[in-house]
């Protein structure tokens, strides 16, 4: 009687095509254990995303009377260095001659400033390569060269030369008189 | 080998402990009694060196970290404290700094003795990846120690490789930002690498754990690669390897000291003692020295994505490397050919090196005007970094297989004993029969 009983048992455990409710309660139990895991683990990374006192001080005015025609600023904007260029006639003229020229991250100098204000050319100054901070003056095309691994930006900040893959990133700004910007 | 215990327990309370924690049995098998092959050389004693040099690097360590603030304003500043105020913070800063480069040394050379004596292959496979496993820990644990001084080449270095990151397509500047806790390298950034730099060399100490475990399985390899076969060919550990080990910790140490006291910024980067501005990028980012082949391949390649896959890549092929190895001789000493090639790699990885340290477009032979050769001249760093980079991937990919299939090797000795007891030297005319009595 005992052998009728184990055999049933086994039968029924290795065809598997219908659970018992043993197999229920461990398929169950490992559910709600990986669900637990899982739910538990995110706290435990997103604590290391920018915290919110970091995302609160993201944004930052600049008064840009100072800034001359033909001079750069550099400030400091979420721990990476700003670019506010007043930039001369000639730059952008040839900024926009470059317009349709074999570019590697195509871009025309119109869609790389606000309207009406051709002269504000404000970009992260963080070159797209490897993160170096790019000097100006330096390179081929009248704009930017970055020192690390030799790439060069043209006057609207275009990737013309080099290893980095993409233009220097215009920010999120706004202007809110017609010297004040907003950036962030 | 990691078969029979010998250990007798000799008072009584060894023997109660030995039924209760087995712990000085562990130690008499392990260090004491282990049957060790007798023919190991020098290139044999860098095992001992590691560990006493991760011993150092966590005692000094932990005593830095009592006066080390990681805090953006005072990081810099508190280091130079250490160096100058603290009551002899210039010797332990001083035997950290240095000791990361001493560590690095020790464990290359380790590495080129398991490459060159075969010492990876079966049934060593699991060791070898242990091995491996240290030496991705150890380069993680250098690059968060490297970054907390916080000086210029502290930061920019950070800055760089955590954007190697962002090359990855899609997720890889949320993920650079996950790493940051911000939008660039700053205060959370410097926090978390202190508690990372502090956390694993503690996991480093557990991977050596295994690394010692497994390496008592099968026992130590030796020179000839030829497995013990009996107990001749076998010596206790002590006295023979812990004086043989002790010696050479000796002279290594007197390498060690001689940075340490007499020129201990020699390794390190005058940019470093500038503060961390990050406006300001220094003219020409380097890392340090031994991490400079790996460097040299990422600027290899032009493209971002590429130039990370490899440099990665270049570390995950030494994983495989039991696999991609067909040869059954395990010691190049019997493979002339495989010999050959093993020192143009070693050369490669030198040549690698060196072409880290430069700016990519300087000339490799001043004065020579070369020849413009695809998108760089052919005398510049980057086409001697793309020729080094293409033997070191040949090296593991194309020569290691194809070798064990095409070279003939010399015949391998029957026994660790026999090369040693054939030699003429051995049987001299007119030999002592007792040499231990002769004087």
């Amino acid at each position: 009687m005992a052998d009728t009983v184990v055999g049933a048992t086994a039968d029924l455990h290795v065809s598997g095509d219908d659970p018992n409710r043993r197999d229920f309660i461990h398929i169950a139990a490992g559910v709600a254990a990986v669900g637990l895991v899982g739910g538990l683990a995110w706290p435990f990374i997103d604590q290391m995303n920018p915290a919110g006192d970091t995302l609160a001080m993201a944004s930052i005015e600049v008064n840009l009377d100072k800034v001359v025609e033909g001079q750069q600023v550099v400030v400091k904007w979420r721990g990476k260095p700003l670019f506010i260029r007043y930039r001369t006639p000639k730059e952008i003229a040839e900024a926009i001659k470059d317009d349709h020229a074999d570019l590697r991250d195509p871009a025309t100098d119109e869609s790389r400033h606000k309207p009406g204000k051709a002269q504000y050319l404000v970009l992260i100054g963080v070159c797209t390569h490897l993160g170096c901070v790019p000097t100006f003056g330096g390179g081929d095309y009248g704009g930017w060269f970055c020192p690390c691994h030799g790439s060069v930006y043209d006057t609207s900040g275009r990737i013309r030369k080099g290893p980095a893959p993409l233009n220097l990133a215009v920010p999120e700004y706004s202007f809110l008189t017609d010297t004040k910007v907003k950036v962030g | 080998m990691s078969g029979h215990s010998t250990y007798e327990p000799k008072s009584g309370f060894e023997r109660w402990l030995d039924s209760r924690l087995p712990i000085l049995r562990f130690a008499s098998d392990t260090i004491v009694t282990f049957p060790t092959p007798k023919n190991l050389n020098f290139w044999w004693t860098f095992g001992g060196i590691l560990a006493l040099m991760l011993g150092i690097q966590i005692v000094t360590g932990v005593i830095l970290a009592m006066h080390y603030v990681p805090q953006v304003d005072m990081a810099f500043a508190s280091v130079q404290r250490i160096k100058r105020d603290v009551n002899y913070g210039w010797l332990i800063q001083g035997l950290h700094a240095n000791g990361a480069s001493m560590f690095f040394l020790a464990v290359y050379l380790h590495m080129f003795r398991g490459l060159y004596y075969g010492s990876y292959k079966a049934p060593r496979e699991v060791l070898w990846i242990l091995g491996c496993v240290i030496y991705l820990l150890m380069i993680g644990t250098a690059f968060f120690g490297y970054v907390l001084p916080w000086g210029q080449m502290s930061f920019h270095g950070a800055v760089v490789i955590t954007n190697l990151i962002g090359a990855i397509p899609v997720v890889g500047p949320s993920i650079t930002t996950w790493l940051w806790g911000g939008f660039a390298v700053d205060d959370p950034t410097l926090n978390r690498f202190f508690s990372l730099h502090y956390l694993l060399p503690f996991m480093i100490a557990g991977v050596v754990g295994l690394h010692v475990w497994a390496l008592h399985v099968p026992g130590n390899s030796n020179p000839t690669g030829v497995n013990v076969s009996s107990a001749q060919d076998t010596v206790p550990f002590h006295p023979y390897y812990t004086v043989k080990d002790g010696f050479a910790i000796s002279v290594f140490l007197i390498l060690y000291a001689s940075f340490v006291f007499y020129m201990p910024d020699a390794l390190g980067d005058a940019a470093n003692y500038i503060q961390a501005n990050p406006l300001v990028t220094p003219a020409h980012i380097v890392p340090e020295w031994y991490l400079l082949p790996f460097y040299a391949i990422l600027r290899a390649v032009p493209n971002k994505l590429m130039g990370v896959i490899l440099m990665f890549g270049a570390i995950a092929t030494l994983f495989v490397l039991p696999w991609l190895d067909t040869s059954k001789v395990r010691s190049m000493r019997y493979r002339p050919t495989a010999r050959l090639y093993f020192f143009i790699f070693v050369l490669a990885c030198i040549v690698l090196g060196f072409c880290g340290a430069h700016a990519p477009d300087d000339l490799v032979i001043p004065g020579v005007s070369g020849l413009q050769v695809g998108d760089a001249n052919l005398n510049s760093f980057v086409w001697l970094s793309r020729i080094g980079a293409l033997y070191y991937f040949a090296y593991f990919w194309v020569i290691t297989p194809a070798l064990g299939l095409f070279e003939t090797p010399l015949p391998v000795p029957e026994s660790i004993s026999e090369p040693v007891l054939s030699h003429p030297a051995m049987t001299p005319a007119g030999a002592v029969a007792s040499p231990e009595k002769r004087g």
